[in-house]
């Protein structure tokens, strides 16, 4: 199951060119963009590993993508993201943020029924990937 | 902030970096012409290049060499509309010469000008020193000189007193850490940005010698000569004009001798030297003013006399 998160969600992934160019927008706008990662798909994990630190003082997406590159190959089977963040007074928070690799193959979730007492039911979404140890989870084929 | 900022994606309204991409159309057919004199009015390049010569004084090999490398960017750009593939020439460079011989000054216009021929795509300039990209400890080098490079994707990246990164006495110097990582962005990622290392010629030779990688990848070794006495004083005219200033007629003898002797003293740094010279006659002028009291016009206020150069201790006078 592909997951969706962020801006352009429901688009298909982007290619390198198309990243640039979005890129390319955020520095135009003085956004610093930073590259995170991850292997925990589950929604709700918002706050994913920091690959450098934010770049700030950037004036060309060459930098930005060769971050993103460098994360690529470290992890090439992790979620990685790039994020954008408008620091201007009264914003002031993340303005993009898009995934820009995904694993091979995404197992998806499960959804898991708890019954407790007097019958309730509660309910938790569980991601297959989480059944491996962390960076175990996402095998290379 | 006239511009509102919504979280919504309107449509058509493409970021600037968009519109730069050039139209990558069909190749003209072999039989067609280009205007080249239109050509290069389109690029714009004269404007950059005669203010090159209008306000640098002198430097003619350097000026030369610019012009050369504007002309082959130019017809590089003219042959890919035929089609012919003739691959990115290697313009990363070397400055040398003598202190205030106007190093940096060059380095800021050929940033505008390779912008402007489309050879980077921003066209700013990164001026860094040996602290900017070599770090404290282990580990901490690597990290600091890519943040750099990448700061500088996009334009030049000016490195002075680069002879500094190399430290011949002491081979453990994290300094070639950043040699290391400089030499590999320098051959592969040509296409991101122009790097010009800058220093003294003398010194600048020995760190050739101990880094032949080095200077094998830089391919314009440019020369800056020292000043004529004659270009001194016309820089020293220019510098007068553009603070406001303007030298009593009764003044440019002196102030030529003064050049004269200054150049022939130790520590001569050519055009800085010239500039501190004239911000101390700035200092005497308003003591001058201040001392005499009453009241002053507009031409007392911009006027730099003699007695404002005889002051300094090239002529012998104070201490």
């Amino acid at each position: 199951m592909r997951v969706t998160q962020g801006t352009f969600s429901y688009l298909p992934d982007f290619t390198d060119e198309e990243i640039t160019k979005q890129i390319a927008y955020a520095l135009d706008r003085d956004w610093p963009c930073s590259v995170e990662f991850t292997d925990d798909p589950h929604p709700r994990n918002s706050y994913w590993e920091m690959w450098g630190l934010p770049m700030f003082d950037l004036k060309d997406p060459a930098g930005v993508l060769l971050e993103v590159n460098e994360c690529r190959k470290a992890y090439p089977n992790h979620y990685i993201r790039l994020n954008a963040y408008d620091a201007r007074y009264g914003r002031q928070t993340t303005a993009l943020q898009f995934i820009v690799q995904r694993p091979a193959e995404e197992p998806g979730f499960r959804l898991d029924r708890t019954e407790v007492s007097d019958r309730r039911t509660q309910y938790t979404t569980h991601p297959y990937a989480l059944d491996r140890p962390q960076g175990d989870r996402y095998p290379t084929s | 902030m006239t511009e509102r900022v919504g979280f919504g994606m309107r449509p058509g309204s493409g970021s600037p970096a968009e519109e730069e991409t050039s139209s990558a159309g069909e190749p003209l057919p072999p039989d067609a012409s280009i205007d080249l004199a239109k050509e290069r009015a389109d690029s714009q390049v004269d404007e950059v290049l005669d203010a090159l010569d209008r306000e640098l004084v002198g430097l003619v090999p350097v000026k030369t060499r610019i012009r050369e490398i504007a002309a082959l960017l130019l017809i590089d750009r003219v042959r890919e509309r035929f089609g012919i593939d003739s691959g990115r020439p290697n313009l990363h460079m070397c400055f040398t010469g003598s202190p205030g011989t106007g190093k940096t000054t060059v380095a800021v216009r050929l940033a505008e000008l390779l912008h402007r021929l489309g050879y980077v795509r921003r066209g700013h300039l990164v001026s860094v020193t040996r602290d900017d990209l070599v770090g404290q400890y282990v580990g901490h080098t690597a990290p600091k000189t890519k943040e750099v490079l990448k700061r500088a994707m996009g334009g030049v990246l000016f490195i002075d007193e680069a002879y500094y990164l190399y430290r011949a006495e002491n081979e453990r110097d994290y300094g070639q850490e950043a040699i290391e990582i400089l030499l590999q962005v320098m051959e592969n990622q040509r296409d991101d940005l122009v790097v010009v290392l800058a220093g003294y010629k003398d010194r600048m030779d020995s760190f050739f010698s101990s880094n032949p990688g080095m200077s094998s990848r830089i391919a314009h070794h440019i020369d800056f000569p020292d000043y004529a006495a004659g270009e001194l004083e016309e820089i020293g005219t220019m510098m007068m004009e553009r603070e406001g200033y303007r030298l009593d007629p009764a003044a440019e003898p002196v102030f030529r001798e003064y050049v004269e002797r200054r150049r022939k003293q130790p520590r001569f740094a050519n055009a800085r030297s010239v500039r501190n010279a004239i911000e101390r006659a700035r200092l005497r002028h308003a003591n001058r003013l201040l001392d005499a009291g009453g009241s002053v016009d507009r031409a007392e206020l911009t006027t730099l006399r003699a007695d404002d150069f005889l002051g300094s201790r090239v002529f012998g006078a104070g201490s």
